[in-house]
């Protein structure tokens, strides 16, 4: 779960990290409003994503009147996909200096890892491949967290020991902060250095574990169901699902496997339409709801289901195969490749369905690809 | 011969009671796995599928010795029963369960290593080896005994890659799913170490996946460094476009690393030959089997 800017800031508040004091605004004239509160602001998009300053969702405002206009203008656009329905306004800051602070997993250390840089800002990615000295990382110990003295090693590292005695606290505030919402990313960038001395979290952004939601039920983030209908859907129905370019859908379970299986069907000169995972040990309903998702989506020219059953039982599959053909009157080429635990039985029922499994996966993204590029696929005003 | 697990192997399941534990259980003996005890807390004392159950891994290792652990427990409580079972002393640990939150990993992670066992997983579907024993959830049908080693990031596509194999005759020694979650207990420099020091065990198969750099040290630190067995590499997810993301912190971290390509590079220059399909795996393990020294030397 992601969170927008405003919601990071008010967490990092809480926290005790420095943040301007900001409005949020739904409409121009809250947007005035907060302007006439606060002075001189930056009026900037909520969105659950970067670039917003490239794409125009950011502008500064020296009066109500400005920042009404900026409002106007930003309220209504959309950036990468998602709809700007609200703005946070907030106390413009003079910036001597941005530096990045973040914490996140490091997979290969298999450790968290707090990096601090006094090169931060919007090219923190370039600056971290063109001079990686710049960048200075910690890999606390996961159980004690980082000691202060570490942290004070990390920032003497970064070269940014004039600022040491500001920095420490706000280092450990933020991994608390980061531990408490078992964030798989949370950042502060730029962390910016103000002509009074002080730090302030200029920009925030917050990514929790999506497994860890179990202890995290209170909370809500930003709506990042905008960005795609499909996907919002496929998350309704808990599926693992991302949307593709292609008009193959694809159905498989483990990410391995069906990642593959894409590959297949490029192999075989088609596109894939999604990546849809239903996991290990899926039951019928979960197959019946993944082909429900493809059916109802006008771009999807045919579907390719590849299971290989581990936990996963292949008279289940079969059984959600054979329901959900039947329940959604389904006319859209269907080839199905199966294989794996109780897998005689799934084949067996497939075959007295009328749907003859596949013997391999790539015969059965050769077949699904004929199929959909010559076969009976629906008109496209069918839908 | 074989790596980590044999027929004389001890091997208790956590969460043995529940519907996945019971199910796969059962499998596993039927694999002929030797398997002596349960751990389901609160149903200590009682027997299920012909085995005491014990409400502490402690407990069950003290009664029967066991050495290895199935874990077949929700997530939610997953990283507590990697740590219950190597505070246990049980050797090498298989976490199935998927979900598991990070954060609960990395510490669990870092238990086991302090406790000086191995763990294998958790999101991954454990290990068999051919004709004797298996702990997981790898169906027993396609196993066979042979000479290929398999270790693989992906559940799945293991059973794609075990199948082929079998189809055409060629059995396995070990194959040893790791996980795909982004923090794991064995990587695949460890398991890669073990096929080399294992005599029975003539050919490689690796298959990696996208993501992180596990692949790319592998071929750095243990294929490119005289290995002296032929490596046959898969790398899936070429086609799939870049995962979306937000913020900074993992591109700072990983760079570069972790696409197809900085891995089909890394493995090809270490002396790995990768293969653009599984069917292409199976007949390059065919090929390896057959002249392993000059596969080795390429």
């Amino acid at each position: 779960m992601k969170f927008l800017e405003y919601q990071v800031k008010e967490r990092f508040r809480a926290a005790g990290i420095p943040v301007p004091d900001g409005r949020l605004a739904r409409n121009p004239d809250e947007a005035a409003l907060a302007a006439g509160a606060l002075g001189s602001v930056v009026v900037k998009a909520q969105v659950p994503t970067g670039g917003r300053g490239k794409a125009g969702g950011i502008k500064l405002a020296g009066t109500p009147l400005d920042a009404k206009r900026a409002a106007a203008e930003i309220l209504g656009m959309t950036i990468k996909g998602y709809p700007v329905r609200e703005v946070w306004c907030e106390t413009s800051q003079e910036i001597l200096r941005e530096l990045y602070l973040g914490l996140t997993l490091d997979r290969d250390a298999r450790k968290p890892v707090l990096i601090l840089s006094a090169r931060g800002g919007m090219d923190i990615e370039e600056v971290a491949q063109t001079h990686p000295e710049t960048i200075a990382k910690l890999h606390p110990d996961p159980w004690r967290g980082p000691l202060a003295f570490e942290v004070r090693d990390l920032i003497f590292r970064a070269g940014l020991g004039p600022l040491q005695a500001q920095l420490t606290p706000l280092v450990s505030k933020l991994y608390a902060l980061g531990r408490t919402y078992d964030a798989l990313t949370i950042e502060i960038n730029p962390l910016a250095l103000t002509r009074d001395g002080g730090l302030v979290a200029a920009d925030g952004k917050l990514e929790i574990d999506e497994n860890a939601m179990f202890r995290h039920k209170d909370l809500h983030g930003a709506d990042e169901s905008d960005e795609d209908p499909m996907e919002a859907e496929a998350k309704r129905r808990k599926l693992t699902y991302v949307r593709l370019d292609g008009a193959i859908g694809v159905i498989g379970n483990g990410a391995g496997l069906v990642m593959n299986t894409l590959d297949l069907v490029e192999r075989e000169g088609g596109h894939a339409a999604d990546f849809l995972d239903i996991g290990g040990g899926a039951k019928a309903e979960v197959v019946h709801s993944a082909l429900e998702l493809l059916a109802g989506d006008p771009r999807v020219k045919g579907i390719l289901i590849n299971i290989f059953g581990g936990i996963t039982r292949g008279d289940e599959v079969a059984h959600g195969i054979i329901d959900a053909t039947r329940d959604l009157d389904l006319k859209l080429p269907l080839v199905v490749r199966m294989t794996g635990t109780r897998e005689e039985e799934g084949r067996r029922l497939l075959k007295e369905a009328g749907i003859p499994p596949e013997a391999s996966a790539s015969a059965a993204a050769r077949k699904i690809v004929e199929l959909a590029a010559t076969g009976t696929g629906r008109p496209a005003a069918a839908s | 011969m074989s790596i980590l697990l044999s027929s004389q192997s001890k091997v208790l399941v956590q969460g043995l009671t529940g519907r996945e534990g019971t199910f796969h259980a059962e499998q596993m003996k039927a694999y002929g796995t030797n398997l002596v005890a349960g751990v389901s807390p609160g149903k200590g004392g009682t027997t299920h599928l012909g085995v005491p159950i014990f409400d502490t891994v402690a407990q069950a290792k003290g009664e029967t010795g066991a050495e290895v652990s199935g874990i077949f427990v929700p997530a939610p409580f997953a990283a507590d029963a990697i740590m219950e079972a190597a505070a246990a002393g049980i050797g090498l640990i298989v976490c199935i369960t998927e979900g598991i939150p990070l954060y609960d990993m990395v510490r669990a992670r870092a238990f086991v290593e302090d406790a000086g066992v191995k763990l294998i997983g958790p999101n991954c579907p454990g290990l068999v080896t051919a004709g004797q024993a298996k702990v997981g959830i790898i169906p027993n049908h396609i196993n066979h005994e042979g000479s290929v080693g398999i270790v693989s990031r992906s559940g799945t596509l293991t059973y794609e890659v075990i199948q082929g194999l079998s189809q055409a005759g060629l059995g396995q020694t070990t194959s040893v799913g790791i996980g795909g979650d982004p923090i794991l207990g064995m990587s695949f420099s460890e398991v890669l170490r073990l096929f080399k020091a294992d005599a029975a065990t003539r050919v490689v198969v690796m298959i990696g996946e996208i993501g992180g750099s596990d692949e790319e040290a592998a071929a750095e630190s243990v294929i490119g460094r005289d290995y002296g067995k032929p490596v046959i590499g898969f790398i899936s997810g070429r086609t799939a476009p870049p995962g979306k993301r937000m913020g900074h912190a993992g591109a700072i971290i990983s760079g570069n690393t972790g696409t197809a390509s900085s891995k089909v590079q890394a493995l090809t220059r270490a002396g790995a030959e990768i293969c653009d399909t599984i069917e292409e795996v199976v007949a390059a393990a065919g090929a390896a089997v057959d002249q392993p020294s000059s596969a080795a030397h390429r």
